[in-house]
């Protein structure tokens, strides 16, 4: 590496550094990510102009086809579809981790100058960048509805997937040891991806804010093993930055579902039989109410909370609700939404869309700065949302979502809640609010029942 | 850059993520997710040493998969990020 480089290099950690720490505050977010990008297009640059660049055929191909297929992606990608945008180019970072290991590893091994450190390092990207690849994409699977969003696996995959661990170490230290044995390398690209797959089938839709996070950390981690591969200082600060947000990030959601990282791996909170009981919990208790009913309601309402949930994503309704909350306030009525720090399939899903809805970002309330005022609400609606307003989590120390911190919208004077059926949320439990006193169903699609209800408060 | 420097430099890089990343608000979760992603695109500059270290055939192939996705990666995830940040500062 020339002198020319490694100050370029020196000058992008910084701006990544300045980048990352703008990215996290909302005044500075935009020119963050700006100084990111600057600082991308620097290392690029440098990198470009090095000596031991001889031929620029592939380079150059590589570097038009990806800026305009990430440019397109970036532009046509909606709203609703970012959680799988996020995981897909996640793989794709994973990927390129692993291609990049295993071209070195043979270009040093053919020049004859491979050293044990470098094959060691080599190993350990391809693992960490092939588990990132697939499990990225059985998470896209998932969350482009390609495959179902339900927990998948078999008695004893977690002591399987632990088995492929070891397997691949063991690959790897063979391939360390004898680097021109390419079996080895090829063993280890297999039972990396074969464990990715197996990691990700087992968690269930609502545990994928966790997923997407840690998967984003991963991706992180195989640019810096990458870094080591190449002894590129650039690589390794820039990979561990985004490997440690990566990892806060996935502690923040963990948090929120009151869930060790462990659990939500293993799939846990699916958790099974306890359906046979929502008879009982539901039994001769549930109201339902149409659109009519509900618009008088909210005609005579002062303060309205809309709770928004992944059905709103599923529904496509957050214009709808947009033109909803115009009308309520056109009337006097004061309107917020309450937004559970997990709600959605990925950290900060809902404020995305809501956003895309054009709704003021003042509005948007998090769980702990709303719970205390739901007794002065006069009516809560919960769009698409169930686990995260189930009191069970408070109640009941044998719910599978005991402990999860949830919005209090029981306490407000009444709950609409607006839905296609009864059935239960991710966590497969019947949930006491349908049956509240307060309570009322409204069973239709989600944005259907927007629209029905916004054309009925006009009529009111 | 023998092995400790490199491994002082990853240790120290961790533990400047950790606190750079303590207190962000949950609207800033997806920016802040896909904006950190486009920056483990630098896979990238690898990418282009190796794609363009004129080895041989295979190796290039490699190295032009390894530049396209990571490229991908980079541009995809900067330009949705600050799409998205645009819609967060076109009202309030």
């Amino acid at each position: 590496m020339s002198p020319f480089a490694g100050i370029g290099y020196l000058v992008a950690a910084v701006l990544f550094i300045l980048g990352l720490k703008g990215l996290g505050h909302p005044r500075t977010a935009v020119r963050g990510n700006l100084l990111g990008s600057l600082g991308m297009l620097i290392a690029v640059v440098v990198t470009l102009l090095e000596q031991s660049i001889v031929d620029y055929r592939a380079v150059v191909a590589g570097l038009l086809v990806g800026a305009i297929a990430g440019a397109l992606l970036a532009q046509l990608v909606r709203m609703t579809a970012m959680p799988q945008m996020v995981a897909l180019l996640n793989g794709f970072g994973g990927v390129a981790s692993v291609l990049v290991a295993i071209a070195t590893l043979l270009q040093e091994r053919d020049a004859g100058r491979l050293m044990l450190q470098t094959s060691i390092a080599a190993s350990a990207s391809v693992l960490i960048g092939a588990v990132t690849f697939t499990g990225s994409l059985i998470a896209f699977a998932k969350l482009q509805e390609l495959m179902s969003g339900r927990s998948i696996g078999f008695r004893g995959i977690q002591a399987f997937n632990a088995l492929l661990l070891l397997g691949g170490i063991g690959f790897g230290a063979l391939l360390a040891s004898n680097p021109d044995a390419e079996i080895w390398l090829w063993g280890l690209v297999l039972v990396a991806g074969l464990l990715g797959l197996l990691l990700v089938l087992p968690v269930g839709g609502a545990d994928m804010p966790v997923v997407i996070a840690l998967l984003n950390s991963y991706s992180g981690l195989a640019a810096a093993a990458t870094g080591f591969v190449l002894s590129n200082s650039l690589l390794i600060i820039a990979g561990s930055l985004v490997g440690a947000s990566g990892l806060i990030l996935t502690r923040i959601m963990c948090r929120a579902m009151n869930r060790s990282l462990a659990n939500v791996l293993v799939g846990g909170g699916t958790a099974s039989g306890p359906a046979a009981d929502a008879d009982s919990v539901y039994a001769g208790k549930i109201k339902s109410a149409g659109p009519d009913e509900i618009a008088m309601l909210l005609e005579s309402a002062q303060r309205v909370v809309i709770v928004p949930g992944y059905g709103l994503a599923v529904a496509q309704a957050q214009h709808a609700v947009r033109d909803l909350t115009n009308t309520l306030e056109a009337r006097g009525v004061e309107v917020e939404f309450a937004i559970h720090p997990v709600a959605g399939r990925m950290p900060g899903h809902m404020n995305v869309l809501l956003a895309e809805a054009e709704i003021p970002y003042e509005k948007l309330k998090e769980m702990d700065e709303i719970n205390p005022s739901f007794a002065q609400v006069d009516v809560v609606i919960v769009l698409g949302a169930n686990d995260v307003v189930n009191p069970l989590a408070r109640t009941d120390p044998q719910s599978p979502i005991a402990g999860m911190p949830i919005l209090d919208v029981d306490k407000a004077r009444t709950v609409v809640v607006v839905k296609r059926s009864l059935s239960p949320g991710f966590a497969g439990i019947p949930n006491p609010l349908f049956a509240a006193d307060n309570c009322l169903m409204y069973f239709a699609d989600g944005k259907k029942a927007v629209i029905d209800l916004n054309q009925a408060l006009k009529n009111v | 850059m023998t092995f400790l420097v490199a491994f002082t430099l990853f240790v120290l890089a961790i533990f400047l993520g950790v606190e750079l990343i303590t207190k962000v608000p949950p609207t800033l979760h997806t920016p802040l997710m896909s904006g950190s992603n486009a920056i483990s695109g630098i896979t990238v500059v690898g990418a282009v040493l190796a794609a363009g270290a004129g080895h041989g055939t295979f190796t290039q192939v490699l190295g032009f998969f390894a530049v396209a996705l990571a490229t991908v990666n980079v541009v995809g995830g900067f330009l949705v990020t600050h799409r998205m940040l645009g819609m967060f500062r076109r009202k309030g």
